[in-house]
This record gives C-alpha cells, sequence and structure tokens, in this order.
C-alpha cells in the first residue's frame, strides 16, 4: 500500500491538490493576521487593503484551500478503496489546472481591483459581496464545472472498481456538495431571498455534507492507520450519516431565525440544532473506541508495539475528533437556541464559533490527510513524529484555541453591552467594542494569530522534510 | 445458533441513513415552499390595501417607519405609516424620501434593484453585518435606517451638516473617511451620487423586514451606564 504511490496517477494529482490547499492555508492566515491587526490598529493598510478585502481573502482562501485538499484526499483514497486507478485522471489534472488558475485570477482580482461600480458587470468580474461565497460569477461557473467533472470521476471509478461502504457515502455526499452550490448562485433585489439560498450552500456544507465528508475520512483513516476493521468502521459511517443528515439539514433553521423567515424556524431549528453535536460525540467516541480495540487485540497477542503507522496524520485525526466536538459541537450548541441567538447573533461569538468549528472539524483531518500522502509518497511504512510535527501541532492547536477564547470573551462584552444593555444602535455598537475587555480580546486574539502562523510555518517545513527523516520504518 | 442481529447489520444502517436523509429532505423542501412564499416581496397595491408582508414592496420608501414592540407576538415589529389599533401597519403616514414621498413602483424598484447591487459590489457584507450575517468589524445595518444617530438629533446627521435623514447617510456613504466617528473608519469605496441613494433606499426597505424582533430593543437605550 505505502508504495502504491509510485504507480497511481490518482495520487500524484492529489499531492498537486494538497500542495495548492497548502498554499492558500497559508495566505488565509496571513490575510487573516492583517484583518487582527486591523481591529488593534484601525489604521493599518487603512485604504490600501482594507479589512473588507482582507476578510474576503481571509475567508475565501478558507473555502477554496479546503475545497481543493478534499478534492485531493478523495483523488489519494479513490486507488485504494476501488482497487483500481482513477477514471478519467487526465481529465481531472485539466480540472486541476483550470481550478487552480481560476483562483489565482480571482485573488489577483481581490487585491488589485478590490471594488467595482454597482452594477452587474461587478458581480460578473469582481466579487458577488456575498460572504464566504464571494467569487465572481464566471468563477462560479467555472467552480461548477470542476466540481461536476470531480464528481464524475469520482462516480466512474466507484461503478467500474469496488464500491465500498466509504466510496458509496462519498459518492452520494459529493453529489450533493456540487449541487448545493447551484443554489448560491443568482441575484435578488429581496436580501430574505438572498440570505435564506445563500444558507443553502453555507448551512448544508459546513454543517451537513462537509460533516459527512470528514466521516468518511475518518472512516478511511481508523482503517488505513490502525488497521480497524472495515465492517465496524463502516457500520459506523452509516449511523453518522443517518445522524449527520438527520440533525444537520433541518438544523438550516437556525440560521432563519431573524432573516424575514417565518417564526416556526425558531423550533425546528432550535430542535434539530441542538442534536447536531449527537453525532459529533458519537464520531469522537467512535475514533477513540476503535484506536483502544485494536490497541488492546496487539497487548492481547503479547504485541507492545503502537498500532498507529502514521503518527502526525493520527495525531491530526484525533484532534479532528475531538475539535469537531467542541467548535461544531459545543461552541454551537451555545448560541444555537434563538432565545441566546437574539443576543448572540452577528456578534464575535460567531466569530469565536467559526474559528474553532472551521479548524476542528476540517483544517485538522485534511492536515491528516496531507501526512498520509507524504507518508505515501515516500513509501514509508511508520510515519514517526518529528520536533517540527508536534511544534507545529501544539502551537496550531494552541493558537487557534487561544484566539477561540479570545473571541469568546470579546463575544461576551459585544453582547452584553452592545446588545443587551444599548440595544444594538451604531452608538451601542462602538460602546461595546470600546470596552476594555473587548480591546483585551482583540489583542489576545492577534498574539495567538501570530502564535497559529509560526505553527503552520513549522507545519509547512515538516511536511517538506518529514519524508526524508530517518526515524521511520520504511 | 442464535440469529444474527439486525442492529449490527451494516444494510440495516445504510437504509436507514438513505431513509432518514430522504425525509429531512422533503421536510426541508416542502417548508422551503411555504417560507419562499411567506418572503417573497410585496407589491405596492399590497401596501395601498393594507396588506402587510415580511419583506413589503419597494415604495415603502414613501412611508415612515418606526419598530414597536407588538403585544400579540411579544417582540418589536417594523411599523409601516404609523400603526393600527392593534399595533400593526396602517400603512397611512407618509414620510418624504429625498424630497419627495411619490416615488412610483418602477422608480422605487429601480432605486432599491441598485442598493442591493451597490450592497454586493461595494462588499457591505465583510464589514457589517446584514440581518446579523456578514463581519462584525462594523455595526449591524439590519434596523440602520431606524438608527437615532441619523435622526435629527442625531450626532451622524449634525455630523454630516444635512437636513434630514437620507440626505445624511447618503453624504456619509459618498464621504466616509471625511467624517471619522472613531479610531475605526469606513474606507472611500469610490461611492456615487446615485449609488449612495440605492443603498440608502436598500438601507431603508430592510428596516422594514420582518426579522421577528432582532435586534432586540434596536434604539431604545440613549446612553449605557458605565457602557465601557
Amino acid at each position: 500500500m505505502a508504495n502504491s504511490y509510485l504507480n497511481s496517477e490518482s495520487k500524484k494529482l492529489a499531492t498537486w491538490y494538497f500542495t495548492v490547499a497548502a498554499t492558500l492555508f497559508g495566505a488565509q492566515l496571513l490575510f487573516g493576521l492583517v484583518a487582527a491587526i486591523q481591529y488593534v490598529v484601525p489604521s493599518f493598510l487603512f485604504e490600501i487593503l482594507d479589512f473588507s478585502v482582507a476578510r474576503m481573502l481571509h475567508i475565501n482562501a478558507l473555502v477554496v484551500w479546503m475545497v481543493f485538499a478534499m478534492f485531493g484526499a478523495v483523488y489519494w483514497l479513490l486507488p485504494d478503496e476501488t482497487g483500481i486507478e482513477t477514471v478519467g485522471i487526465g481529465f481531472g489534472k485539466l480540472l486541476f489546472w483550470i481550478f487552480t488558475a481560476a483562483i489565482t485570477v480571482v485573488v489577483l482580482v481581490y487585491i488589485f481591483v478590490q471594488v467595482g461600480s454597482a452594477d452587474e458587470m461587478s458581480i460578473w468580474f469582481i466579487h458577488e459581496g456575498r460572504e464566504y461565497i464571494e467569487a465572481p460569477r464566471w468563477a462560479d461557473l467555472g467552480i461548477t464545472v470542476v466540481a461536476l467533472g470531480f464528481v464524475a470521476n469520482l462516480f466512474m471509478t466507484g461503478m467500474k472498481g469496488n464500491r465500498s461502504g466509504i466510496v458509496t457515502v462519498l459518492m452520494a455526499d459529493m453529489i450533493a456538495f456540487a449541487g448545493l452550490y447551484l443554489t448560491g448562485m443568482f441575484f435578488t433585489d429581496n436580501i430574505s431571498v438572498d440570505q435564506f439560498w445563500w444558507w443553502w450552500v453555507i448551512h448544508l456544507w459546513v454543517e451537513a455534507t462537509w460533516e459527512v465528508y470528514v466521516g468518511a475520512l475518518a472512516a478511511y483513516g481508523l482503517i488505513t492507520m490502525i488497521g480497524a476493521h472495515r465492517k465496524v468502521v463502516e457500520m459506523w459511517l452509516w449511523i453518522e450519516v443517518s445522524m449527520l443528515f438527520g440533525s444537520g439539514i433541518l438544523g438550516m433553521g437556525h440560521h432563519y431565525f431573524w432573516i424575514g423567515t417565518p417564526e416556526y424556524w425558531w423550533e425546528i431549528g432550535a430542535l434539530f440544532s441542538a442534536l447536531e453535536p449527537l453525532p459529533l460525540v458519537a464520531m469522537f467516541i467512535h475514533v477513540l473506541y476503535d484506536w483502544g480495540k485494536t490497541q488492546g487485540e496487539e497487548h492481547a497477542k503479547g504485541q507492545n508495539r503502537s498500532v498507529i503507522t502514521n503518527k502526525p496524520a493520527f495525531t491530526w485525526f484525533v484532534i479532528n475528533a475531538f475539535g469537531n466536538f467542541l467548535g461544531a459541537g459545543i461552541w454551537g450548541f451555545f448560541h444555537t437556541l434563538p432565545q441566546v441567538n437574539l443576543y448572540t447573533h452577528g456578534t464575535q461569538f460567531t466569530s469565536a464559533h467559526g474559528h474553532l468549528a472551521f479548524f476542528g472539524a476540517y483544517a485538522t483531518i485534511l492536515i491528516g490527510m496531507m501526512y498520509i500522502a507524504v507518508q505515501g509518497k515516500n513509501g514509508i511504512k511508520v510515519l514517526n513524529h518529528t520536533k517540527s510535527s508536534i511544534w507545529a501541532t501544539s502551537m496550531i492547536v494552541g493558537g487557534v484555541l487561544g484566539m477561540t477564547v479570545a473571541l469568546t470573551i470579546a463575544g461576551y462584552v459585544q453582547v452584553l453591552v452592545s446588545r443587551a444593555q444599548m440595544g444594538a444602535t451604531w452608538s451601542g455598537y462602538f460602546d461595546g467594542q470600546a470596552g476594555t475587555w473587548f480591546a483585551q480580546g482583540m489583542d489576545w486574539r492577534l498574539i495567538m494569530g501570530f502564535v497559529t502562523f509560526t505553527g503552520f510555518l513549522f507545519l509547512i517545513k515538516d511536511l517538506l522534510s518529514i519524508g526524508k527523516a530517518t526515524h521511520h520504518a520504511r | 445458533m442464535a440469529k444474527k442481529s439486525v442492529w449490527s447489520d451494516n444494510r440495516f444502517w445504510q437504509r436507514s441513513a438513505a431513509w432518514i436523509t430522504g425525509f429531512a429532505s422533503v421536510l426541508l423542501i416542502w417548508l422551503t415552499f411555504d417560507t419562499t412564499a411567506q418572503i417573497s416581496m410585496g407589491t405596492d397595491s399590497d401596501i395601498q390595501n393594507g396588506v402587510t408582508k415580511r419583506v413589503p414592496g419597494p415604495t415603502v420608501i414613501n412611508y415612515k417607519i418606526t419598530y414597536e414592540m407588538n403585544k400579540k407576538r411579544q417582540h418589536e415589529i417594523p411599523v409601516i405609516g404609523g400603526a393600527n389599533a392593534d399595533g400593526t401597519s396602517s400603512f397611512q403616514e407618509k414620510e418624504k424620501f429625498f424630497g419627495r414621498d411619490d416615488w412610483s413602483e418602477e422608480e422605487a424598484t429601480a432605486l432599491l434593484h441598485l442598493g442591493k447591487l451597490g450592497s454586493q459590489v461595494k462588499n457591505c457584507m465583510n464589514c457589517h453585518t446584514l440581518l446579523g450575517n456578514g463581519a462584525y468589524y462594523a455595526p449591524d445595518l439590519t434596523k440602520a435606517w431606524l438608527d437615532p444617530a441619523w435622526g435629527p438629533e442625531g450626532s451622524m446627521q449634525a455630523m454630516t451638516g444635512k437636513n434630514t435623514k437620507e440626505e445624511a447617510m447618503a453624504e456619509f456613504l459618498q464621504n466616509p473617511s471625511q467624517y471619522p466617528t472613531h479610531e475605526r473608519m469606513m474606507p472611500n469605496l469610490g461611492i456615487t451620487a446615485e449609488e449612495a441613494k440605492g443603498l440608502v433606499a436598500f438601507l431603508k426597505h430592510m428596516s422594514t423586514i420582518d426579522t421577528n424582533g432582532f435586534p432586540r430593543n434596536f434604539g431604545k437605550i440613549q446612553g449605557a451606564v458605565n457602557g465601557k
């Protein structure tokens, strides 16, 4: 298995995707730092690279690096799961170059054009100004073609080769993932209708299809890294799909409390989104249980060696299992009930949740997949930690947790002062922002942002060099 | 020999997943039909006939807007053109918008269209929140039209030297960094006079959307006690 890289074009393509993903991850952190500095020093790059531009780059780079890494991870695991080379790999490579070129143009336009006049041309060629899916319409169409091409490759391979449970879940999940993007592409004068469909993309991605994707990836990781039994892992995967879609699809209601939509969404949103943490608890327990079980079987055989064949990757998978529960589950549940959300909606509270959830649920496991690719590419049987891998993990996890705590405290001040005490006006907003605890929260967020970025530098250094280290079992 | 339990059967769980997903999706789609009908934009004749829509037609810009606590619903609702006895919109009291209270449906629609386009192209949402969604670097704009700061006694109106709310807002939008209210400023986004007019219409229209009482107590409290 370890050397399958050498004769798999699919795996080679996966490493291309991971390379671009890691680069965009760096861009995400850099523009995040710019925005974080602007909270503390508002004159920083004022009217050169304003907060709105930095923030747009920060969240778009986030979404796109994750999509790149998700595509890459599928191209990586497909040959292992189906037992055959990915069908249409030449087409896949072409799509990769189109995708990369399109994203490069989009980013350059964001940075150097930034803003246009209020007409359809700007929507087509500069950006759409809709959080997370700002990409201009020409790029929307391009992304749709690329996503459908990717799904076609996945389907053709799944239908020709051995269609495992993991592949079946991915096929169903990825077609929904690609299809949902279409609901976020039209323009309307009605902002309530606009946000209604906008959430179909954002929510049904990150709280439904992406979560199921992570479940499938975790299943693959457990089988390949600790030799967990496929039957058990796939049964759990189906249970997770039931729980994730059962709670997540109607959990969408928690975005429909205040955007002009009817009041019945209070009850529907509260009930189903309150259930959303359950599958995340289940996933965490499942990963630890399988780990303990396979290790216990080794002990029973009188063996003392670790069952883990890729230490850095498995570390990231375990952090994913817990981070998903903590960031998406706990931090999400904090403010999901309408009685609470009336005051927390649109505050740094949301930002705290957003940071820990995107990191815990997605960044972690995708970094783990990059380590699996490094292992495969270098033909290593057991990949051990290096000093850099430990520094990278500690600093990134510590940095993101620190940012989350800082933003949560800032969020509390904003909720109590700007919202509860001051009734949410312009002056109420700035009274909250001027609060000492708010300002301290923003200072600490910036400091922790630098810690995270330093961790990222260690991560890149490690991904580029760990394969050459000599203490692995080959 | 005991039979294998269905609870440890992968096929059983696969089918459960398919059924649960299908059921949740069908429910969501059904609710979507109901919701999209309820949030479709109203028309001028709705307003003329006293029909309250969750998202009223663009000609609401001809009316006076307030945000009042509704006894029955136990939260604030937008009140258009003064209140009826039960606290809902009466659509009677007009208010001049850029000197006119007779904007036709075509004119008002065109203005709102320009404003909505402007709100996206100028990237409002990556500093402000709209209906509570967006970034948190600048104040929420959901009910910005009703913010006392822009009113006759408000600091923002006084600062721009204009006599009406809409003119003050339009002036600020065109030259935001000339009117620094805080160390954190709004950048100049090249907003033209016409675009600014559209954006203010967009803001006034947004303040009339029934947001189920979000934000709570908006504009009711003048000055915090030890706000810092």
